[in-house]
């Protein structure tokens, strides 16, 4: 009973140190985490409505699953370039970061829009 | 058969084992036994062809073979061919042939144009369509003519020339027509001459052609009747010698046919042996009825020509029937000797209705010989190749029908194939000067006869003792439906005798008994003979394997037949159950019967396509909402932007800067738009080449502006 709930309250504790951890982030990252999950969501509704009806055009299931996929990932390099904690790329400015996410976007959205069919 | 004896020798010669040489030896000496049995019925064969004289089938394919073209014939060459064959063959003249005759006569010999070729054709034509001419055109030919005569170079140009002016003096008998210088242009011609009996048609051109020999030969002839005095003798006799040379290169078929022909040089000018003989002949004929004195061509040769014009039959082109027809007009003339053709209206002689042996000898054209007796002098068969069946005798003469008969056939002469030997003998002397009637002549006759079957009877043998366990009375001739039960341990023998109207032994070409099965499965075996006893005998025990084991009922059908043999038979004898035993596991099976041709070969059902069914699609409401349920996480993210207070404090003022900005978000907004109207309705082609564009617009501004925004917090960070 006692470990029970001892449990229940590190898992508490947990939670509310990395809410407050999290708070702490800057705001840039904050948005870019958002349309992470964005993306991820879009993704996840997407899976939800392919297991319901079939498989049918897979290509275009593909091609929208994989867009927000790939966006993601992009938006996820994005944060680690951007992230001013991150001595790795510390002489990267944050700008020429934004510019490649740009670039990169397109370029996968002109492969999703050819296979989305 | 030559080429498999050398190579025998050969391999003979080649081979090391003695074992290999001695088994070739024996196996030469039969194919060289076989190659002198080859040579021995050749040399009967040779001779034993039959030559019909000229017939009404003859007049019937004249009248379809010279028709007009539109009114006229192709030319006057034409036009003289179908009068002339008309003529020889005793046909009507036809008014509207000859009207047409006419018409193109009058047209050539009335136009100053015209060649000596057309004007001797014109005139040709007119010795038969005895068209008028008029006074001033006949003397206009005769001096274009003689015009033609001196200032020809070649053959055939003297030979037009000369032609005419004989045609015309025919024709118009009150002119006295004469050739100026008649001897000098019999020397300018014979100037052609070859030593071989040959004529060249120009000085300049070496080649040589019997044809060009008949032409110049009609041409001398016409030179001699035109000259106003006597030609020298000695000119006259070169030419007999020119003659008899050419006669030495006359070549002969196997049948005993001669003709003369050229060397094929080239395709334009070769004339065949048909026309090439038939011009020889006319030149001869030309020749020889204006010369004294015999020509003294040999007879045998002469009819050896006429059987080559008469073994073509009928020729079924214009201008052959033409060259047939002429050359034998021309065998007719009693210029040369007349040859006296042997036929026979049948060749195919009946012993059961007592056919009588015919035989009719006339002129080639048909008409009635002089006094003659025809006598048959030896028949030959397969069996007897040196010794004559028949004594010699001499056939009746019937005035009526115009056939020397033979009333009935000897004794020796039995159903089978047989060459009959005859020969014609003039009954006055004097006629042995006038016709021609060559040796002996050899005939293939065949003859027929019914054969009688006896004794046939079907028997069913034990085995082992050999004795009768059923047997059964057969009628060949009649139905029979003889039904017999035999097992694998007895023996079948079927048996009957086959006897000839003379009553000799007959070995038919087919003698053959043919088991089938209820299954469709057949068997046929020869029924062997010796003498005239015909006896099969079918060993069940071997033949078990052969029937495939099949036992039941098998169908019996006798065939018995040969061409002599005017009752050929294919009866069904009855059916015979068989019991056999049972197959083995490795017993060969019985063969596929042929399947009904339509059946395998014909039709087949009708494939309809199946289309591949479409994929079953979600309802159109489900997939609305979820399309609603996507928009959901941007609505999210949206309001996620605005909790965080996203806000547009970093956007540069500056003018340039700001543009810049506004540009490069226009810019993105571009490229999304180019994707959609990707998506909608353009190809790959066309937005890469639209996304260049912006790309290259995006990049200058996106640089612009981020520089300017990263210099700007650089600032900020220094500072």
């Amino acid at each position: 009973m006692a470990r029970e709930k001892s449990s229940k309250d590190n898992a508490q504790a947990l939670f509310h140190s990395l809410r407050s951890a999290y708070a702490a982030t800057p705001v840039n990252l904050k948005i870019i985490d958002l349309y992470v999950g964005f993306a991820i969501f879009t993704a996840l509704i997407q899976v939800v409505y392919m297991a319901s009806v079939g498989s049918f055009p897979f290509n275009s299931f593909l091609s929208g699953v994989l867009s927000c996929v790939g966006t993601a990932v992009l938006a996820v390099c994005l944060r680690i370039q951007v992230n001013k904690e991150n001595k790795e790329f510390k002489d990267l400015p944050p700008e020429r970061a934004f510019a490649d996410f740009v670039l990169c976007n397109l370029v996968l959205h002109l492969v999703i829009m050819n296979f989305l069919g | 058969m030559l080429a498999d004896i050398c190579t025998r020798c050969l391999t003979a010669k080649t081979s090391p084992q003695k074992g290999r040489i001695s088994l070739t030896f024996t196996e030469m000496a039969r194919s060289l036994a076989g190659f002198l049995v080859l040579v021995l019925v050749v040399s009967i064969c040779e001779g034993a062809s039959l030559f019909q004289p000229i017939s009404d089938s003859h007049r019937s394919a004249a009248l379809e073979l010279f028709t007009l073209d539109h009114g006229s014939f192709e030319s006057l060459e034409e036009t003289y061919e179908a009068l002339r064959t008309f003529q020889i063959l005793g046909m009507e003249k036809k008014p509207d042939v000859t009207a047409a005759a006419c018409r193109s006569i009058s047209e050539t010999v009335g136009s100053s144009s015209s060649t000596p070729k057309d004007l001797f054709y014109a005139l040709k034509a007119n010795s038969i369509a005895e068209c008028k001419i008029h006074e001033k055109a006949s003397k206009g030919i005769i001096s274009s003519l003689n015009a033609a005569v001196r200032g020809a170079s070649s053959l055939l140009d003297f030979y037009y020339s000369v032609g005419g002016l004989v045609l015309i003096k025919d024709q118009n008998s009150k002119d006295d027509i004469h050739l100026v210088d008649a001897e000098g242009v019999f020397r300018s011609v014979k100037a052609f001459s070859q030593s071989d009996g040959r004529w060249r048609y120009s000085s300049n051109n070496p080649e040589s052609s019997a044809f060009a020999a008949g032409i110049a030969l009609e041409t001398l002839a016409g030179i001699v009747s035109l000259a106003s005095s006597e030609l020298d003798q000695s000119l006259i006799n070169t030419l007999k010698n020119d003659i008899s040379k050419l006669f030495d290169s006359i070549e002969k078929y196997d049948d005993g046919t001669l003709y003369f022909n050229d060397k094929l040089v080239d395709g334009h000018e070769y004339q065949g042996p048909l026309s090439t003989t038939s011009s020889v002949l006319r030149g001869l004929t030309a020749f020889a009825a204006v010369t004294t004195g015999n020509l003294n061509l040999p007879g045998d040769k002469i009819l050896g020509l006429a059987k080559f014009f008469l073994g073509i039959g009928v020729p079924g082109d214009a201008k052959d029937f033409f060259y047939q027809i002429d050359a034998l007009a021309c065998l007719e003339s009693n210029r040369v000797p007349i040859p006296l053709i042997l036929s026979l209206p049948s060749t195919v002689l009946s012993l059961t209705k007592k056919d009588s042996l015919k035989v009719r000898v006339t002129t080639v054209f048909g008409s009635n010989a002089p006094p003659l007796a025809v006598k048959l002098v030896g028949a030959f068969s397969s069996r007897s190749k040196d010794a004559s069946l028949v004594e010699i005798q001499e056939l009746k003469f019937d005035q009526v029908s115009g056939l020397h008969i033979l009333n009935d056939l000897p004794e020796s002469i039995d159903v089978g194939s047989y060459t009959f030997v005859f020969e014609v003998v003039l009954q006055e002397a004097e006629d042995e000067m006038v016709y021609v009637t060559g040796s002996q002549t050899k005939v293939s006759i065949f003859v027929t006869g019914l054969i009688k079957i006896e004794n046939s009877e079907i028997v069913i043998l034990d085995n082992d003792l050999g004795s009768i366990e059923s047997q059964k009375k057969l009628d060949l001739a009649g139905k029979n439906a003889a039904s017999l039960l035999a097992n694998h341990l007895q023996k079948l023998r079927l048996s009957f005798q086959l006897t000839t109207p003379r009553g000799h032994a007959f070995k038919p070409h087919q003698a053959f008994l043919k088991l089938r099965h209820e299954s469709e499965v057949e068997h046929i075996f020869v029924v062997g003979n010796s003498g005239k006893q015909f006896e099969l005998v079918l060993n069940f025990l071997g033949l078990v394997e052969k029937f495939f084991y099949l036992s039941g009922k098998y169908d019996m059908e006798l065939t018995v037949g040969d061409a002599a043999m005017e009752n050929s038979l294919l009866v069904a004898i009855g059916h015979i159950e068989l019991d056999l035993p049972e197959a083995p596991e490795k017993a060969p099976r019985p063969p596929p019967q042929p399947v009904d041709p339509y059946s395998r070969y014909g039709p087949k059902a009708e494939i309809t396509h199946i289309f591949r069914a479409p994929e079953k699609r979600p309802p159109q409401e489900l997939s609305l909402a979820f399309l609603g349920l996507t928009i959901l996480p941007l609505l999210g993210f949206l309001i996620g932007l605005v909790r965080l207070g996203v806000n547009m404090k970093n956007f540069p003022t500056k003018p340039v800067p700001a543009t810049f900005g506004v540009l490069f978000h226009l810019g993105i907004g571009a490229v999304l738009l180019l994707y959609v109207f990707f998506w909608l309705k353009l190809d790959l082609f066309q937005t890469l080449k639209m996304l260049g564009f912006l790309g290259v617009f995006l990049v200058f501004v996106g640089h612009g502006v981020l520089s300017h925004l990263a210099a700007a917090s650089a600032k900020l960070k220094s500072a």
